[in-house]
């Protein structure tokens, strides 16, 4: 796809988009309606992820990642959103998983889990942060770990866990003794007794994408499988969604170039009263503010993705980013979707998937509302 | 690739601290007396900012369209009237001039313009055109020896002040927008009257009437650019003045996004700082979200000037998300600060004034669309 500001973008980061692009093109879109409709994983698609170096792509080569840049994971985010967004968010997370991982992990467990899981030979990670009853509020939760000798058992309930199915291992966040923020965060491998993967939730849309509750029943786990310290769980959690939020926002650009590419054709070629509907002013609208809306959501990615890249954070940027991107994304589906008059409701148009994909980007990782908390909390801190 | 490079921050610094001391307190002012902010521009004439982005050889500050783009929002956060004198010295009279102008003319066209010594404006809407500027019905015969002008021009900013304008009239008007052509006038000058200063909503420190042209008397040396070229250089102009115009915007906004903010700290309401309620926090987190997002789009407009390639989409769109920013953002700040929003003791309602012309001037926001669908449609083929 032309990105909107190509100049100001480094030999590599463009290197890496269009590597992801035309993967996603050839490899990921023919199948993305199909998968939608039979609710399929594109498994093999993540094993060609990983030999394309793409679910590490943050990771330092030491690690056996591609050590790019929180821009360069961006593009492609976008670039696979705009093929299929579940294929986008699956990957999104086995690199969130990676990340952590590679972040916070000590040798031992790098050696035993990333570095497989890198080639795409074991499949897709998973981070276990909400559950039932704490989403926005991610320090109210209250699945414990219990210390008993050399393990800890943990106990709780998790939900919305993108790649929960598919994957090796689960990074899991558990409350440790004590209270408020004393969460510690773990490693789980599949299959170890305790864990039951509960039945995929059966979603409005990334219908191909797996999203499962987890369920510990005093399932027990190495000590030796601690991420990071005791008590930094909340920690290794929000240096997660810093990144994640740009990575939704991202997924949010692609599903709206996707719409707009979609909208523009149709509309082309659609006549009404004698010409292409083109001619209208009407359609000629709503094609200029979405295509407006997604060059600033662009530029809003992009400039949190470099100041999270130079600084390491990027809390204002990332929710400015990922409130705009999504809810500009909300804007341009359903514009694309009424240029599509009664076509845009039935299958035969991608544009009634785009539709559906696009609502949870509102959602998940932080809320439209939970953006505009943290917005608003830096706008004034700085006006203090 | 985000990071301000120095000599832009240290610009945006500067200008933020002429602003904050010789605009913002006497905006208000000016405001109510609807009165030329002639000692605040002479300020912008000391710091280099009538000419901005022209060649130190003709009279400029010779910095880079995103440096303009930088000192035009800070200058307009502190005063929008004195902004948009600023813009179009700089945009729509210095930057053709600075183009199109032969070597000869420029000395006396553009030097002492672009120094602040003398102001420009610009005369291409009518009383019967304004979008629609191919149908320009202001006449420029040729005399033999020199050019006879008939018509009137509207909305001409700084018609009151200005040394010099530059006028669009048709010398063939079988070639419609193809035979209109651009000419250089000295003002005061015979034939040239200026019509009552218009009443304006908002910035009302700036002088905007009509130009009255009754066989107006021209050299012949007085065309800019080749015959017919008028429209070309007209609307090449107006993609620039976009970019100043996005960047008044910009600065009407954080003017009241700051004053917003500051006042939803201090008011109370059920006890507590009404900062507290989520209500005014997501209004504040909209308003600063949509600035930031039209601030990039205009700088990223500036940058592609800069590069010398085509940027009309992409100022179209800053323009649109701006100007459309703007008055959203001073909407909501009036709503913030409830009754005293509505009052000229508190800033806001100026900046919900002022930020009303954002939408209209240079373009309009529908024709900032057509502009942007067109450009789009015309990429899928």
């Amino acid at each position: 796809m032309a990105l909107p500001f190509a100049d100001l973008l480094t030999e590599e980061q463009k290197l890496i988009a269009q590597t992801a692009e035309q993967f996603a093109t050839h490899q990921v879109a023919p199948s993305a309606a199909e998968r939608d409709r039979t609710h399929t994983f594109p498994a093999d698609i993540v094993q060609k992820l990983g030999e394309l170096g793409l679910l590490g792509i943050k990771v330092p080569a030491d690690d056996g990642g591609s050590e790019a840049d929180m821009v360069s994971y961006g593009l492609v985010i976008a670039a696979l959103a705009k093929a299929c967004a579940s294929t986008a968010v699956t990957c999104a997370v086995c690199n969130l998983a990676a990340d952590v991982l590679s972040r916070f992990g000590n040798d031992e467990q790098k050696k035993a889990h990333l570095a497989p899981y890198l080639l795409g030979k074991s499949g897709a990670g998973s981070f276990c942060l909400s559950e039932p009853g704490a989403g926005s509020d991610a320090a109210a939760l209250s699945t414990t770990a219990r210390r008993d000798g050399d393990d800890y058992v943990i106990d709780g309930a998790k939900q919305w866990i993108t790649n929960g199915g598919y994957a090796p291992f689960h990074i899991v966040f558990a409350r440790t003794e004590g209270e408020g923020r004393n969460i510690t965060c773990f490693l789980v491998e599949r299959g170890t007794p305790g864990l039951t993967v509960g039945e995929p939730e059966r979603k409005m849309g990334l219908r191909s994408s797996n999203t499962v509750p987890l369920v510990f029943e005093g399932c027990r786990v190495p000590a030796r499988n601690m991420i990071g310290d005791l008590g930094e769980g909340y920690k290794i959690a929000l240096a997660g969604l810093d990144g994640g939020r740009i990575g939704i926002a991202a997924q949010a650009i692609g599903i709206a170039e996707a719409a707009i590419d979609e909208g523009v054709r149709y509309a082309l070629e659609r006549k009404a009263f004698g010409t292409p509907v083109t001619t209208f002013q009407a359609s000629q609208f709503a094609i200029a503010d979405s295509r407006q809306e997604l060059d600033a959501a662009w530029l809003l990615m992009l400039r949190a993705a470099d100041e999270n890249a130079r600084t390491g954070r990027s809390s204002k940027a990332s929710s400015m980013a990922k409130l705009w991107a999504t809810e500009s994304c909300g804007r341009i589906v359903d514009r694309m979707l009424q240029l599509h008059g009664g076509y845009g409701y039935v299958e035969d148009y991608p544009i009634e998937r785009l539709y559906r994909d696009a609502r949870v980007t509102r959602i998940y990782e932080g809320t439209s509302e939970v953006q505009r908390i943290v917005i608003a909390r830096e706008v004034l801190a700085a006006h203090g | 690739m985000f990071e301000l490079s120095e000599t832009h921050d240290m610009l945006r610094s500067t200008c933020r601290a002429l602003a904050d001391k010789e605009l913002a307190p006497k905006a208000a002012e000016c405001d109510r007396e609807h009165r030329y902010p002639k000692e605040q521009v002479q300020k912008l004439v000391e710091l280099g900012l009538m000419g901005v982005a022209v060649p130190e050889e003709w009279g400029g500050t010779g910095l880079d369209n995103l440096a303009y783009a930088i000192a035009m929002e800070e200058i307009s956060r502190g005063c929008a009237s004195t902004g948009v004198i600023m813009s179009v010295n700089n945009s729509l009279y210095c930057d053709p001039v600075s183009k199109y102008a032969t070597d000869a003319q420029k000395e006396t066209w553009l030097k002492p313009f672009a120094s602040g010594e003398k102001l420009g404006c610009f005369a291409l809407s009518e009383p019967g055109n304004g979008s629609d500027a191919g149908a320009a019905r202001t006449v420029a015969e040729d005399k033999g020896d020199h050019w006879l002008l008939n018509g009137t021009k509207s909305w001409i900013t700084n018609g009151y002040e200005a040394d010099a304008a530059i006028v669009f009239a048709t010398t063939d008007r079988a070639l419609k927008h193809k035979g209109i052509s651009a000419f250089l006038v000295p003002m005061p000058t015979p034939g040239l009257s200026l019509g009552k200063k218009e009443d304006k909503l908002g910035i009302r420190a700036s002088s905007t009437c009509n130009l009255i042209f009754e066989d107006c008397k021209l050299p012949k040396d007085s065309m800019l650019g080749e015959p017919g070229f008028g429209f070309k250089i007209a609307m090449g102009t107006l993609d620039g003045g976009r970019i100043g115009i996005a960047s008044q915007a910009l600065g009407i906004a954080q003017a009241a996004l700051d004053a917003a903010t500051g006042y939803a700290l201090e008011r109370q309401a059920f006890g507590a700082p009404i900062a507290k309620l989520q209500a005014i926090q997501f209004k504040l987190a909209d308003m600063a979200t949509r600035l930031e997002a039209a601030r990039l789009l205009t700088w990223r407009a500036a940058m592609l000037k800069d590069q010398g390639g085509r940027y009309t989409k992409e100022a179209a769109m800053a323009k649109l998300a701006a100007s459309e920013t703007s008055t959203f953002v001073a909407h909501q700040a009036i709503q913030i600060f409830g009754g005293n929003g509505y009052v000229t003791e508190y800033p806001v309602e100026r900046h919900y004034r002022d930020a009303r012309i954002t939408e209209i001037y240079e373009g309009t926001s529908e024709i900032q669309r057509l502009v942007i669908a067109g450009q789009v449609l015309k990429a899928y083929g």
